[in-house]
């Protein structure tokens, strides 16, 4: 579980998050939805320690993160996986030595266990046999799901995506978010994701966060938002015209 | 004021680089990767580009030297010097800049615009450190290979200027490279050079580490880092010739 309390976020006196207060629930897959430019990403990242925040907590399974060493800090990220908007995978290496990386990096395995555990990950997400291609030889969702291999490989307890369906086709996006979500109850992990993606909210939001203007404006599950009263939230969901009649009409 | 700021900025950067590997063995295979990359590959170029040069310095000496009394041999003498003192290790340090550079910017600025910075940092991993420390430490130990092959092909290219032009006798070419030969003009050189690789290192990873942005502002920035690496060059020339050669 991640409790965030009261964060607020600013870059040279422009306020982008503020009094943003959230818990994200372990095993389920929590959905933080917003238009382009709403804060999402900042307070991804915020989250996660790549922006040092100005006021506020955040608690991982109750450590508190803000409060913590260099030392400390970097324990917990190695229990975090993140999934980047760009896959983010090192173009210099192959498909199998990404998804090894994070061991090489942080544990004392054998090339042999390493690589036991790179094929699991890979076999996990479907992808066979392309050990040994380079990033720029794979197809987005490819990358995409090479980069959830990688994310994965440590047993994080705690994943983060940020906008994992970007730039790809519909289908191949409803694969990537089902994956994630499979992933996130095979193994009680705590997950969020960034998205504007309405398909996305409805095929896996156990837990969604709206956030407007770097404000949480409405909270609750996929089942309880196209009955929510929210003008703001309502005018996110049903933006485009065809929508709007539907809505009308239900 | 402004190069005030980025010369703290820079100077923390690379103190954020010379921190501790967290795994040495990885460490070592990035550095032996990176001398492939920065050393290695360049060989080919150095080779080229002083064989002429070398040709070049023999030919032009021999003609600005119409003088009887001059003899020969001191045109294979000033054809050497030129090579030790200058040539190979400047002129090689301003293509280096140029080659390896700007793939450094490019390379470093992309992995920053592609969130690959990112990704280690979330890691746990120092970033710059990682990357940069094994591209320092390649050019560092082993550009000085670079300058002395440099030396040895520039030379070789006088020679050949002489068998090939007839400019001179290729004895008194061969006389004039060993007469009067001063070592320390090769510690000299290999003084520079250690310093020179350090600064085409460290200043396109620096624009390349801070860019933001998209492919275009990586290109500015890998130009920029180029253009900074070349100009610091050729001030450290200066400051090192006064401070090792004034009498
Ligand atoms: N590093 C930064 N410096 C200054 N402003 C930023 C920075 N990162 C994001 N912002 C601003 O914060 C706001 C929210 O951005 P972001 O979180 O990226 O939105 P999104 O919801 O699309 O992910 C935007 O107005 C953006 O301009
Ligand atoms: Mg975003």
């Amino acid at each position: 579980m991640i409790e965030v309390r009261n964060l607020s976020k600013s870059f040279n006196g422009t306020s982008v998050l503020r009094d943003v207060s959230v818990t994200f629930h372990t095993g389920k897959t929590n959905l933080v939805i917003g238009s382009s430019g709403s804060g999402k990403t900042v307070l991804l990242k915020s989250i996660i320690g790549l922006h040092e925040i100005e006021e506020g907590e955040i608690l991982y399974d109750g450590r508190e993160f803000t409060k913590l060493g260099f030392k400390e800090k970097k324990e917990i990220r190695k229990e975090i996986g993140r999934l980047f908007q760009g896959s983010a995978l090192f173009d210099s290496s192959t498909v199998e030595e990404n998804v090894m990386f994070p061991m090489d990096m942080f544990t004392d395995m054998t090339f042999e266990q390493k690589l036991e555990r790179a094929n699991f990950c890979l076999q996990r997400v479907n992808i066979i046999n392309k050990n040994h291609l380079f990033p720029s030889e794979l197809s987005g969702g490819m990358k995409k799901r090479v980069a959830i291999a990688r994310a994965i490989a440590l047993n994080p307890k705690y994943l983060f995506c940020d906008e994992p369906n970007s730039g790809l086709d519909p289908q191949t996006a409803i694969l990537i978010d089902a994956l994630i979500s499979e992933i996130t109850h095979e193994y009680n992990m705590t997950t969020v994701v960034n998205t504007h993606d309405m398909n996305s909210v409805m095929e896996i939001g156990d837990k969604v966060m709206f956030i407007y203007n770097g404000q949480k404006y409405w909270e609750g599950s996929n089942n309880d938002i196209l009955n929510a009263t929210s003008t703001e939230l309502n005018d996110f969901i049903f933006a485009s015209n065809l929508a709007k009649r539907i809505k009308e009409n239900m | 004021m402004r190069f005030l700021h980025d010369f703290g900025h820079y100077c923390l950067f690379i103190s954020q680089v010379f921190t501790k590997p967290e795994k040495t063995r990885l460490y070592y295979k990035q550095t032996v990767k990176e001398i492939e990359k920065l050393v290695i590959d360049s060989v080919g170029i150095v080779i080229v580009i002083s064989i002429f040069m070398g040709a070049v310095i023999t030919l032009q000496t021999r003609y600005n030297l119409e003088n009887p009394l001059i003899p020969l041999y001191l045109i294979g003498l000033t054809a050497r010097d030129t090579m030790l003192l200058e040539f190979s290790s400047t002129m090689v340090g301003l293509i280096l800049a140029g080659k390896v550079g700007s793939s450094i910017g490019s390379e470093i600025g992309t992995m920053r615009v592609t969130e690959q910075i990112d990704a280690l940092e979330i890691m746990g991993v120092n970033s710059a450190s990682f990357l940069i420390l094994p591209k320092i430490t390649a050019a560092v130990f082993f550009n000085p290979f670079l300058t002395m092959l440099s030396m040895f092909v520039g030379i070789f290219g006088g020679y050949l200027a002489c068998v090939f032009t007839g400019a001179l006798p290729p004895v008194d070419y061969v006389y004039g490279i060993q007469y009067w030969f001063i070592p320390f003009y090769i510690s000299y050189a290999l003084v520079k050079t250690v310093v020179f690789a350090f600064i085409i290192t460290t200043v396109p990873a620096y624009y390349g580490y801070y860019v933001s942005g998209g492919a275009l502002e990586v290109g500015k920035a890998s130009t920029r880092g180029v253009v900074f690496s070349s100009i610091l060059i050729l001030l450290a020339n200066l400051i090192l010739t006064e401070l090792i050669l004034a009498k």
